[in-house]
């Protein structure tokens, strides 16, 4: 993976020291809340509902082990013992003092890590697909090419105070499992007659708009990449509205000017850009590529022993298949029955930590889903690391199924939250943990929100629920049908909205339908594009 | 004209030229583009800092306001003139913040006239903030990847 | 009755005013009728209270402070789904009352 030079290093301790000197000087009173909002946020210091909260940066979700230990490290020394994994594959910290944030910063600053415009409105921290470098469906891996934008994103002068938040997702693959449609700018590395370019897409997103970024250049050189995404954004930070707080994404400028006229304006741009001279020098691509060379792959068993049907359940359920045949990818459900989706302990952090150096290369990922993943794991090996999760409680096997829920922090951390999400995914995993039926129904991605931001991707969720504010309580409305992956769509409302047993009986309820209606192979996604809203409506309120 | 536009001299606190300053007021976007003697101007954030481009010859003094700090189209602004080639002053009026020095100066501001005055010692910290840059911009610097790549 | 909460400055802690200061305890929120906004202005500009704000309040018969908003409830004692971590008065008072 991906090491810092003495630059990269240097950028990330100055960054620390002007954040240090900002905090001093916010402390002193030399500058108000107001002014230093924006100078935390783009450290990622909010300021939630119980206390500040520190989102840090984990680059396309990628991390090794001595990462891990120090991310666990801080939830010891300034946190309460544990921290939430995002969907941006990124990590939140709910109790971080102010004036031990540049401390923590610093680190995190130890191990290459940082807090950098992981919030504010300037490019966010670039995300890609977790089996990076492991996907045996890949064209090559996407992680240099979110490294180069790492760098070029970072500090960029002019994208320091745009209209609205910008983030970005880089895949190589014809599956999405990165959401890319879904974000403000989502690449795909392709290959043209072996010559590697981007595919760009823009004006995706979720919040209280959500849409489905189209695409809008089929082919960008990759030596012109950089280029091409200054392009966008600079369009994107010229014209972008900035009235409305509401309105000022990318996707709603893509949508009114048309995709048509805004890249045509992208393109004028590029073209001129083109001639100014922005790309880094080709050999920049070459050096960072070099770091992401595969691991020396040995070979191996290529089954294992399924004599203990706990584990066989596990591997059929949490591994996936690896470019190399002795090899697969294992998903460290942050899952379990009953459990915060995305919560880690630091115990279990390093627990973690511990595994990827024995067992995957010192290699870790987080997931969009919110879940860790082990990349390059030996199939002869895999039992080991089974029977040291399950000790840890990591051992759910479930991805992808409905106790593999997302779920945001809700109002149980969130001051923007209308309901809490957390207690449905809880008592929703647990019912169906119970009942076994997680089994029985397969296939099957809920996604909650705790409001109409969408931070839980509930627009995206196989079944979506949504938090809203009923006179001043909890009230949950249900969407079927969203998709996030290469299938991508959005989902729609039933109708009505539910209490909290109310939506919980709902779930089942919908869940009844499909298995009641479902042809031979069919995900609940599959049944509900084949029979449309209609009997799930008549199921929940007829 | 009607417009008496724009920062005097005296209200720049930090400027990184050795000519002498524009000493008149600068005139809006629109009246550049109709009046033939303009030599300052000054650009709103709402303005197209391309319509200046074929006046760039005989300005001296370009002023970008920024009436508030959160928005960042003057930034845009700056680099289009520079990398049009524009030469003469580029100043950064209105809501400037310490914190913002060290990002306009890359996008190609040599001259700053904040509302408040800033403290001189965080503004001299912040102007030296970064040692070395990622991104090529208006200031010419050598990026890093620049100076990876050399020899 | 009208009462004020913000946070800390330095920690972030939910803060209550008691009518001499900030506490963390909503049980010590006091009613401050209709100084509020002479106090916040105060006490923000002294920093010893970060982004405050005058809620809704009422007193049970046991004399418990109960913000009316759903929110400031929540705030009141701390993420209802990690009990084990909310603010130690809520032993005390119990959860009951926060949903
Ligand atoms: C707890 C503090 C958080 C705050 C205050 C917050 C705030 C927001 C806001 C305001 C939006 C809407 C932006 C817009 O539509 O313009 C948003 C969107 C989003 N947030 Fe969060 N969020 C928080 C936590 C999280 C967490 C924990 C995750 C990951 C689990 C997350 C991931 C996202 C995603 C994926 C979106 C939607 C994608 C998009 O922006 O289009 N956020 N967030
Ligand atoms: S969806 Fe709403 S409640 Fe959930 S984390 Fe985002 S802003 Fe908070």
């Amino acid at each position: 993976m991906y090491r810092y030079d003495q630059y990269d290093q240097a950028m990330v301790d100055a960054r620390v020291e002007e954040f240090r000197d900002q905090a001093r000087r916010r402390l002193e009173g030399k500058l108000t809340e107001d002014q230093f909002k924006p100078l935390r946020l783009m450290n990622g210091l909010y300021l939630q509902l119980h206390a500040y909260m520190l989102r840090v940066a984990i680059p396309y979700g990628t991390l090794d082990a001595r990462q891990m230990e120090i991310l666990a490290d801080i939830a010891d020394k300034y946190d309460r013992g544990y921290g939430h994994f995002t969907t941006r594959q990124n990590i939140q910290y709910n109790w971080i003092k102010l004036e031990d944030c540049a401390d923590a910063l610093a680190d995190l600053a130890t191990v290459e890590m940082h807090a950098i415009q992981t919030s504010g409105n300037c490019i966010r921290n670039i995300s890609s697909d977790h089996f990076a470098g492991a996907a045996a469906d890949e064209v090559v891996d996407p992680r240099p090419y979110a490294e180069l934008m790492r760098q070029w994103s970072s500090f960029h002068p002019e994208f320091t105070y745009l209209p609205r938040k910008f983030k970005i997702a880089v895949i190589a693959s014809e599956k999405d499992r990165a959401a890319m449609r879904l974000h403000d700018i989502g690449v795909r590395i392709v290959a043209r007659d072996g010559e590697v370019g981007a595919q760009f897409y823009a004006g995706g997103g979720m919040g209280r708009t959500p849409m489905i970024a189209p695409l809008i250049r089929d082919f960008v050189p990759i030596d012109q990449f950089i280029t091409y995404a200054e392009a966008c954004l600079r369009v994107y930070n010229r014209y972008g509205r900035r009235d409305n707080k509401y309105k000022a994404r990318i996707k709603i400028l893509v949508h009114e000017l048309g995709a048509a006229e805004y890249i045509r304006q992208v393109e004028e741009e590029f073209a001129h850009l083109l001639s100014v001279g922005v790309e880094p020098p080709r050999e920049e691509l070459a050096r960072i590529t070099a770091y992401f060379a595969p691991p020396a792959f040995v070979d191996g068993p290529k089954t294992v022993d399924r004599s203990d049907p706990d584990f066989a359940l596990w591997v059929d359920r949490n591994t996936h298949r690896h470019k190399h045949d002795a090899y697969v990818s294992a998903v460290i459900s942050l899952k379990p029955a009953g459990g915060i989706p995305g919560d880690a302990t630091s115990e279990q952090m390093r627990v973690v930590a511990r595994l990827a150096r024995e067992y995957s290369f010192d290699e870790l990922r987080v997931m969009h889903t919110q879940n860790l993943l082990l990349p390059h794991v030996r199939i002869a090996d895999l039992h080991a690391v089974w029977t040291a999760l399950d000790e840890a409680g990591l051992g759910a096997p479930n991805m992808d199924t409905i106790e593999d829920i997302i779920a945001c922090p809700g109002l149980d951390y969130c001051s923007l939250a209308n309901a809490r999400s957390i207690p449905l995914a809880q008592r929703i995993s647990e019912r169906f943990a119970e009942t076994g039926r997680t089994e029985v129904v397969g296939e099957l991605k809920l996604k909650i929100s705790g409001c109409i931001n969408a931070c839980g991707h509930h627009h995206a969720g196989h079944i979506g629920i949504l938090g809203v504010d009923k006179k001043g309580t909890e009230n949950y409305q249900i969407s079927l049908g969203g998709s996030e992956a290469e299938d991508v769509s959005l989902a729609k409302i039933t109708g009505p909205g539910f209490d909290e047993d109310g939506v919980i009986a709902a779930v089942e309820k919908v869940t009844d339908i499909y298995l009641a209606t479902r042809a031979d192979g069919e995900r609940f996604l599959d049944t509900y594009r084949r029979i449309g809203m209609e009997p799930f409506k008549e199921a929940l309120y007829g | 004209m009607a417009d008496n536009l724009g920062t005097s001299p005296d209200e720049v606190q930090f400027r990184f030229r050795d000519d002498e300053p524009v000493d008149h007021a600068a005139v809006t976007v629109d009246s550049c583009c109709d009046q033939t003697n303009a030599t300052a101007v000054r650009i709103e954030p709402g303005d197209d800092a391309r319509v200046l481009l074929p006046f760039l010859d005989r300005l001296a003094l370009v002023e970008v306001n920024f009436p508030s700090f959160g928005d960042g189209r003057g930034y845009s602004a700056a680099r289009i003139l520079r990398e049009a080639g524009y030469a003469g002053e580029l100043r950064a009026v209105g809501a400037v913040l310490i914190d913002q020095l060290s990002h306009m100066r890359r996008c190609g501001f040599d001259s700053f006239a904040p509302d408040k005055r800033l403290d001189e010692e965080d503004a001299a910290r912040a102007f030296a903030t970064w040692e070395n840059v990622y991104q090529r911009a208006a200031d010419a610097r050598r990026t890093i990847a620049d100076k990876r790549h050399e020899a | 009755m009208k009462i004020l909460t913000g946070n800390d400055l330095r920690s972030g802690a939910v803060t209550w005013w008691n009518g001499t200061g900030w506490s963390l305890f909503v049980d010590d929120a006091v009613d401050v009728g209709d100084e509020a906004e002479e106090i916040l202005a105060r006490e923000e500009a002294a920093r010893r209270v970060n982004v405050p704000y005058a809620i809704e309040a009422t007193i049970d018969a046991a004399g418990h402070v109960r913000p009316a908003h759903i929110k400031d409830r929540v705030r009141a004692l701390g993420p209802t789904v990690r009990r084990d971590l909310g603010v130690p008065t809520a032993n005390k008072t119990g959860w009951d009352w926060v949903i």
